[in-house]
């Protein structure tokens, strides 16, 4: 999020709000105009986020070129040998016998035109292998997205109005304990458990080969592949999220207008729902808008230990194998998707957030 | 071993080998029809086309889908595949191959002796590195008619019969290819050959589907009626997806050794450490003899005999494989057990130090980026040199990585594993030959040994025709190259296969898994 904070009283929602507010300052808008502003709003974050892009398109690819280790060589080891010939045919096909600025060149070229070049070692092109993969990662960070987001939010809501009693400690130790366990060791774990001892859960795969399932019997078997990857990934988020909703609401709770609910009457639940939730709920949005793209850095993981056949684990046999074109696509798309989630935060806020609410 | 198939091949002077049906599978009962075979692979192979892409897994899907004029028993001795007979000519130097008849890819198209000259002439020769060395000594091919092919050898190169297996010399369709880019043709999408399985489906980074071919040119056969190659890339999960049931075969170096215990335990499950005879996989540490102190002779004996290579195997490798006595696989042709002593000696190993030029000097060892058990082999190979006196570092590296260093030499010691592919002229000279030692090259002569004697040997033995010659020849390379101790050979590596003992004759060849499963059924 940048530009500079706005907030302020809630008593005027037509109203552009004052400077002096409560503790979060989620954005800025200008020109309170409405629609209009909005639009402008995302198109100016859009250009920026293309410029912003080619930034990152340039920086991981020489990056990733520092990197000691030759795709060809790489290759030519998998082969079990190689002569000249073998390595000098394989660099001059991908263009490795380039100079690297040309070699750069001809990638931001076809990048701009969304070509994400040809993979050296699976001999197909990236953005065709990126969209094979994509759908299984979606769906995998999809589900463990909402489920960490509802799980945690929902569990720091109870523990903050259990502040300091068994039921907070309860759901803070486990917190505390799913925070600090490597991904690894629980997915390894989740499998022994799920799917050997008590045989509940398929411990890998996206759905059952051979078995030739279609529509809703396909769904629930994909369903059923999808437990323990999902919660294993989402377990490590669900504790984020509920430490940050307890710790905000019970720093909103603390505030002013709280109090000015309570003189006039409001209902626990009212003031917990539509007062201190929805205050306490930036900061979470901030997180989770932030954190969508370390969802598939979590995945890379999760998807290797679980065969789960997404871009992550498509990202770490290319990072393996210096399959130079993969990695780049495969950040590329992920730095877009950073972006993305980082423009819907922001237009969240808005949504969510009553004291930048614009006038229609 | 290797010696008696080549006496029996010169001495007839005209082996004729009837190819019937599997003489080396071990048919334990009557075979039955039917059922699905679900076998690991790891990783995912970059493509099913085995003529342009030699790694092991492409291999292991790629032997199912194409073949060779021959396979080889455990013992490497040849057997017809799609040639029905062979000859060889008393001078070594013709080869003469009658075909099968009736033979057809999976496109319905007949297999004949142009798609054979096709194959080793135009299309290995442009693509297949290793292919391209031996065919150096191929003078011409000569197709007099569709079943029958002359192979013409500038002179006799005694390996020349060891190199007609599928993942060296694969039969490629030249209808398909002819007069195409062979790297760019989409037909390597969708691979055609002869073998018992036809490509069906392939779900990147999920599963690779074969089917039975109908119209295999063996009576009954292949039994099963698919394959599911299964791509599970973490180690563990490949374990689960053994005990959970959702796969049948777990081929050589799926699962690390650590595991192998437990799941061998299991009911209902074989295991067999067959089927690596060709590949004859070597481990050594490369020794980089251009640096001080590792170009004196008695410091690299001294590490020689400072590394207790029986605890690496029991403990790391649990129990599998064979100490290495010298540079030839006991696979391998050749092989000479009786080279000088290299056993463990921490005695010895401490005395050789002391007379030699080590002063204190700390040495980097590169361990191999190949899981687990090769980072605790380095680790093993550490404590025992401190244990001699010597002061070593592990230098982490990704599998990348590690190829960058060994080919620029930047390091002492290096962890590696090579094929030997049956003979030590295809396998084991590379390595070992002085003109072969640039930099650049992780599978030349890294260590940079440099004997003109075993140099000339090297050369000498690969063109004789009598394989009485060729072994005398190897011997004494073998004492020699033993007796300079250029690199520091560990194991013959064992890597099992581990299967259910209902799925018969999973590995009946020299290849293993790799040779394509032909022969197996399912008795359920």
């Amino acid at each position: 999020m940048t530009g500079s904070a706005t907030s302020g009283s809630t008593s005027n929602k037509s109203e552009k709000r004052s400077r002096s507010g409560p503790f979060w300052r989620p954005g800025h808008f200008s020109e309170p105009n409405g629609a209009d502003s909005v639009i402008r709003f995302i198109l100016g974050r859009l250009i920026k986020a293309v410029f912003i892009l080619l930034a990152i398109l340039v920086f991981n690819f020489l990056l990733i070129h520092a990197a000691p280790g030759d795709p060809a060589a790489v290759m030519a080891g998998e082969a079990g040998a190689a002569d000249e010939k073998f390595l000098a045919d394989l660099r001059a096909n991908f263009g490795l016998d380039q100079p690297l600025y040309v070699q750069l060149w001809l990638y931001i070229k076809g990048a701009v035109q969304l070509d994400l070049g040809y993979s050296f070692r699976q001999q197909m092109p990236v953005a065709e292998m990126i969209g094979d993969r994509l759908p299984a990662t979606l769906l995998l960070t999809g589900v463990a997205f909402v489920l960490s987001l509802v799980l945690g939010v929902a569990a720091g809501v109870a523990a903050s109005a259990r502040q300091g009693r068994w039921g907070d400690t309860i759901i803070s130790t486990f917190a505390l304990l799913f925070y600090a366990t490597p991904l690894f060791w629980v997915a390894l774990m989740a499998t022994l458990v799920f799917s050997v001892w008590l045989e509940w859960l398929p411990g890998f795969g996206y759905s059952t080969i051979g078995a030739g399932y279609t529509g809703l019997a396909h769904m629930l078997d994909v369903a059923k592949h999808l437990v323990l990857p999902a919660s294993t990934l989402g377990l490590f988020f669900t504790a984020i999220y509920m430490r940050m909703t307890r710790a905000s609401m019970l720093e909103v709770s603390r505030l002013d207008f709280v109090k000015t609910a309570r003189a006039k009457g409001l209902s626990r639940g009212v003031i917990q729902r539509r007062h201190i939730l929805r205050n306490a709920l930036l900061p979470v949005i901030t997180l989770a808008g932030l954190q969508a793209g370390q969802i598939f850095g979590g995945a890379i993981l999760t998807e290797t230990v679980f065969a789960w056949p997404g871009i992550g684990r498509l990202m770490f046999e290319a990072i393996n194998q210096r399959d130079y074109n993969v990695i780049l696509g495969v950040f590329y798309i992920s730095a877009a998707m950073v972006l993305l989630f980082n423009l819907i935060t922001d237009v969240i806020y808005v949504i969510v957030d009553p004291r930048i609410r614009l006038t229609t | 071993m290797g010696k008696d198939m080549f006496k029996t091949t010169k001495l007839t002077a005209a082996v004729l080998a009837l190819a019937i049906a599997g003489p080396l599978a071990a048919q334990d009962g009557t075979p039955k029809a039917g059922g699905t075979l679900n076998v690991v692979i790891q990783p995912e192979p970059p493509s099913l086309m085995i003529g342009l892409v030699q790694n092991g897994p492409t291999q292991m899907v790629g032997g199912d889908i194409y073949e060779s004029l021959l396979r080889y028993d455990f013992d490497l001795k040849p057997e017809g595949q799609l040639a029905e007979s062979w000859e060889i000519s008393e001078d070594g130097k013709t080869y003469t191959f009658k075909l099968r008849k009736g033979v057809v890819f999976h496109d319905g198209e007949p297999f004949t002796s142009a798609d054979v000259e096709f194959s080793m002439d135009k299309f290995l020769r442009e693509t297949h590195s290793r292919m391209r060395t031996y065919m150096e000594h191929v003078e011409s091919i000569e197709t007099p008619d569709d079943y029958t092919v002359v192979f013409k050898l500038k002179q006799p190169f005694g390996p020349f019969i060891g190199i007609f297996e599928a993942g060296t010399a694969p039969m490629i369709p030249k209808h398909i290819y002819e007069g195409t880019d062979f790297a760019n043709n989409p037909a390597n999408n969708t691979p055609i050959g002869t073998g018992p399985f036809k490509f069906d489906k392939w779900e990147k980074g999920s599963f690779i589907h074969l089917v039975k071919n109908e119209d295999y040119y063996m009576e009954g056969k292949p039994y099963v009626d698919e394959v599911y190659y299964h791509v599970i890339p973490d180690a563990a999960s490949r374990a689960v997806a053994y005990e959970t049931g959702k796969v049948d075969v777990l081929p050589g170096g799926s699962v690390e050794n650590f595991d192998v215990a437990r799941i061998q335990a299991m009911d209902n499950t074989c295991i067999t450490d067959k089927g690596w005879e060709y590949f004859g996989p070597l481990s050594w540490m490369w020794v980089n003899n251009d640096n001080k102190p590792l170009d004196d002779v008695k410091v690299r004996k001294a590490i020689m005999h400072g590394i207790d290579r029986e605890f690496a195997k029991d403990a790391l490798w649990n129990g599998l494989g064979k100490v290495a006595t010298g540079p030839l696989s006991s696979s391998t042709r050749f092989y000479d057990g009786d080279t000088p002593d290299i056993s463990y000696d921490p005695d010895k190993a401490k005395a050789l130090l002391a007379e030699s030029s080590y002063n204190g000097e700390t040495i980097r060892i590169l361990g191999l980026p190949y899981g687990e058990t090769w980072q605790r082999w380095a680790e093993a190979v550490k404590q025992n040199l401190s244990e001699i006196g010597m002061t070593t570092e592990i230098v982490p590296s990704d599998v990348a990585g590690w190829n960058q260093k060994v080919a620029d030499r930047d390091f002492d010691l290096a962890f590696t594993y090579l094929y030997q592919y049956g003979d030590p002229a295809l396998g084991v000279s590379r390595t070992y030959m002085g003109d072969n030692a640039a930099p650049g090259s992780p599978w030349n002569n890294v260590a940079d040994y440099q004997n003109p004697e075993t140099d000339k040997l090297f050369d000498a033995a690969a063109l004789m025709a009598s394989p009485d010659d060729r072994m005398a020849a190897y011997k004494t390379i073998q004492d020699k190259i033993v007796e300079d101790v250029p690199n520091i050979w560990l194991l013959e590596l064992g890597f099992p296969t581990i299967y259910r003992c209902d799925v018969k004759n999973p590995v009946n060849t020299a290849f293993g898994v790799n040779d394509g499963f032909r022969d197996v059924w399912i008795d359920k």
